[in-house]
């Protein structure tokens, strides 16, 4: 047909395809346009590694709070009204002088929404997912970490059911500092393994 | 693979949409979340783009549940195209009678 720029600009084809999904699964009541635009609005503006940050602040800073965290993380990250949607369940491990653990989903993506929001594109690439459980010091050395032999590295691989969120250890010279202070210092690949907790 | 920079969630208002519709279809338990995971990843397991897989994802699972054929999409997605086609520039997309809601 001819072009002519007068009618509106067509997307392209994958945005097509869903919105024939969204027309069809609204026709058909199975979703709600309100609950779908929240769905967006928490994924895409709110939930972010600033919510497992202030776990790990917490946990750092309230030795009650982290033994909550290590009996029921689920229940104890619901503490600050972050909850899972899908029904998941919350474990944390923590990283110690003697161990190091890394979060990897080999199957898909599964993540720990909850309290990371959504994954990097680097976790969901094939690269990582495979290479986490094969050679999990190769992994870390990619992201310039340097874990010494006399660590262990524990990989914890991330299912529809079960979500890990990593503690990474308390930087030194942060004695005193307020949990709002220290949670500046967690970033999300600490949280997941690839990365540790920056000094202040 | 590499550090990461500070990533948007979704890079296309699809990639949001596609989610929103995977998400949204589990919380009104049309299919469980494990049964969702089940399905991507097999998907993934071939490794193409990601937000194509949740779409043929969702696709594959609707149809499976007898929700939505590919002829039922094909021809939403033909009107949805039609509609781009004919609405002068400026003006809102709205599908045909056919199809409207």
């Amino acid at each position: 047909m001819p072009h002519d720029h007068e009618h509106s600009h067509v997307p392209a084809d994958p945005a097509l395809r869903v919105k024939a999904l969204e027309t069809l699964l609204v026709k058909k009541g199975l979703v709600d346009p309100a609950a779908l635009d929240e769905i967006i609005e928490t994924y895409g503006n709110k939930v972010g590694p600033h919510y497992g940050a202030q776990i790990v602040a917490r946990a750092w800073s309230d030795p009650a709070y982290l033994e909550r965290l290590r009996k029921d993380a689920t229940a104890a990250i619901a503490e600050f009204g972050f909850t899972g949607r899908q029904g998941e369940h919350m474990v944390v491990v923590e990283n110690t002088p003697q161990v190091h653990n890394l979060v990897v989903c080999t199957l898909c993506s599964c993540y720990p929404w909850t309290v990371l929001g959504l994954p990097p594109v680097w976790y969901k690439s094939s690269a990582y997912r495979s290479k986490a459980v094969i050679d999990p010091r190769g992994v870390l050395a990619d992201f310039g970490m340097e874990i010494g032999d006399d660590v262990e590295i524990r990989v914890w691989d991330s299912t529809a059911e079960i979500r890990y969120l990593v503690i990474p250890m308390r930087p030194d010279g942060t004695d005193g500092m307020s949990e709002a202070d220290l949670a500046a210092l967690v970033t999300r690949e600490s949280m997941i393994g690839t990365g540790l907790a920056v000094h202040p | 693979m590499s550090r990461s920079e500070p990533e948007r969630a979704f890079e296309e208002p699809w990639h949001a949409e596609i989610f929103a519709l995977a998400v949204g279809l589990s919380e009104a338990g049309v299919f469980t979340w494990p049964e969702w995971a089940e399905t991507f990843g097999r998907h993934r397991a071939r490794d193409g783009d990601y937000w194509l897989d949740w779409i043929a994802a969702l696709e594959e699972m609707l149809k499976t549940r007898g929700l939505a054929t590919p002829a039922d999409l094909d021809a939403l997605k033909a009107a949805w195209r039609q509609a781009y086609e004919t609405t002068p520039h400026g003006q809102p997309v709205l599908l045909g009678e056919d199809n409207r809601l």
